[in-house]
């Protein structure tokens, strides 16, 4: 497989008036193309940083990221769905910004709406969707400029358990289906390895990579399904181990 | 028709009736308040001289109608009204979105910004009649000077409080500062705008007349200021009516323009 990104030793400094903080002191991964990875790691850690750093949104201290040609979008935690235009326009503003407004690309994200089930709610607005539809919204306005490399913040988290298992089976066959490669940052260990490739597990802050494990289960299908595996348990302790968590 | 069910229609019924006490006890009290006033005139209870009554004031006003001076002075008002308005609104607009452009120059005037509004403007009259002069020129300015600064910090507010969350979002499509300006901030404010000009336009108002009254030849504010240095009080009072009814009517509009408004932004 191609490598598409390679991080080496990411170091990120946050300044106040009164401190500074080391929030990344070493991050170092690669990212193969068509690869789903997921970054999970104690609260705080530093994880949406990464995906911060990675789209621009903030410069990095230190460190290197190589990167073949290619595009990100951001798909940030929450969905910003701007309550004064139409799931259309929404899902265009995208393309719109980046003055990529096309006639074809405005047909593939109508595609995408109706492939996705959100054709019957193209001239609603957004407060009339539900949390989880919301959610497809926010990827599809993600997908529109044709990244071919998606990041995801916490998709899930603003969501009740049932749609978030829901919604991660969504995304999960979305990306497939457009054969994106994804890195996504999230909390919830389960959904990490229901879902990626590989999972990197961060120490907390200043983080460090701890451990990465390449998820190999015996039947690899959709997220819900991936759960009920048996190597699933065994994954999730180790990581649970790792996270080293204390309440 | 659709057919309601028996409850619903009773609610209908109930919200109807609700309405009709309302506007009834409304029109009452000014109905009895007007025939107190004029009851206490007839018999010599209150001092006319003083007080006026509701039959001097609509003869008054006939007065200033059939002299055709009547709209002449209401047109006046109304066009500085008009004018002082439309500017502090425009260039109001105009500063606070620079102000949003330009974080460190809006932290640099902040204060100074703050002072000015806080100031009684009323104090700045006097100055501003030496220096614009004893025309229509000076009755605008003393109007901006009252509604220009609260337009900028009612907006300027309204837009730096628009969610991060959206901003975020377009800079990650890497959005310019004029795309974040023209697609988030400006639409999120509409309502925010909306009620700032409602605001403003009574500001405008007040100014207008606090201009009439020190400086002007015409307006309802000189007809006030004139009646007074006369001891012409029924002018006075009559004018004052003319400005409620004129204020009444701006409420009227701008609701109407408001509920308009709400129509088209049923999303939020």
């Amino acid at each position: 497989m191609k490598k598409v990104l390679e991080i080496s030793n990411l170091k990120k400094y946050y300044h106040t008036m009164s401190e500074e903080t080391l929030a990344l002191k070493d991050i170092s991964f690669d990212l193969y193309e068509g690869e789903f990875i997921s970054i999970v790691g104690p609260s705080g850690c530093g994880k949406s940083t990464i995906l911060s750093i990675l789209s621009g949104l903030i410069e990095k201290s230190s460190g290197t990221i190589k990167m073949e040609d290619k595009t990100i979008a951001y798909m940030l935690q929450n969905d910003s769905l701007l309550p004064f235009l139409t799931i259309l326009d929404n899902c265009l503003i995208g393309l719109k910004v980046t003055k990529n407004l096309t006639k074809e690309n405005k047909d593939y994200v109508i595609h995408l709406l109706n492939t996705y089930g959100l054709g019957d709610f193209i001239n609603n607005y957004p407060s009339s969707l539900s949390g989880g539809m919301r959610q497809r919204v926010a990827l599809i306005r993600t997908l529109a400029v044709k990244p071919d490399i998606l990041l995801l913040d916490e998709a899930t988290s603003a969501l009740d358990y049932q749609s978030s298992l829901a919604i991660s089976e969504d995304i999960y066959k979305i990306i497939k289906n457009e054969k994106k490669t994804l890195i996504m940052v999230t909390h919830d260990i389960g959904l990490a390895i229901s879902m990626s490739d590989r999972v990197i597990v961060l120490t907390k802050r200043p983080s460090e990579v701890k451990n990465i494990y390449q998820i190999e289960l015996d039947n690899k299908s959709t997220p819900i399904n991936n759960r009920k595996d048996k190597n699933f348990s065994k994954y999730y302790e180790m990581i649970w181990r790792d996270l080293d968590v204390h309440v | 028709m659709y057919m309601y069910s028996l409850e619903h229609t009773n609610y209908l019924k109930k919200r109807k009736k609700e309405k009709r006490i309302i506007t009834t006890f409304r029109i009452l009290i000014i109905f009895i308040f007007l025939i107190i006033w004029e009851l206490l005139a007839r018999f010599n209870i209150i001092n006319t001289f003083l007080f006026s009554s509701p039959s001097r004031i609509i003869n008054t006003i006939i007065k200033l109608f059939n002299t055709k001076e009547l709209f002449k002075h209401i047109g006046i008002t109304l066009y500085e009204l008009l004018i002082s308005f439309s500017l502090a609104s425009i260039v109001g607009i105009i500063i606070a979105s620079i102000l949003w452009r330009y974080e460190k120059l809006s932290k640099v005037v902040d204060p100074y910004i703050t002072i000015i509004n806080s100031l009684p403007k009323v104090a700045l009259g006097p100055l501003i009649i030496i220096w614009v002069g004893a025309s229509m020129n000076s009755i605008i300015v003393m109007a901006l000077t009252i509604s220009l600064f609260t337009t900028i910090i009612n907006i300027y507010t309204g837009f730096i409080n628009v969610d991060k969350n959206y901003i975020i979002m377009l800079k990650s499509f890497k959005a310019s500062e004029f795309d974040i300006y023209r697609r988030v901030i400006l639409p999120s404010n509409i309502l925010n705008i909306f009620s700032t000009l409602k605001i403003n336009i009574s500001m405008s108002l007040i100014g207008v007349i606090m201009g009439e009254l020190l400086v002007s030849k015409s307006g309802l504010g000189y007809l006030i200021m004139y009646g007074s240095q006369v001891f012409n009080l029924d002018l006075v009072i009559s004018s004052i009516f003319i400005l409620g009814i004129i204020s009444y009517i701006m409420y009227l509009l701008v609701d109407k323009i408001n509920i308009l408004l709400k129509k088209k932004t049923n999303y939020l």
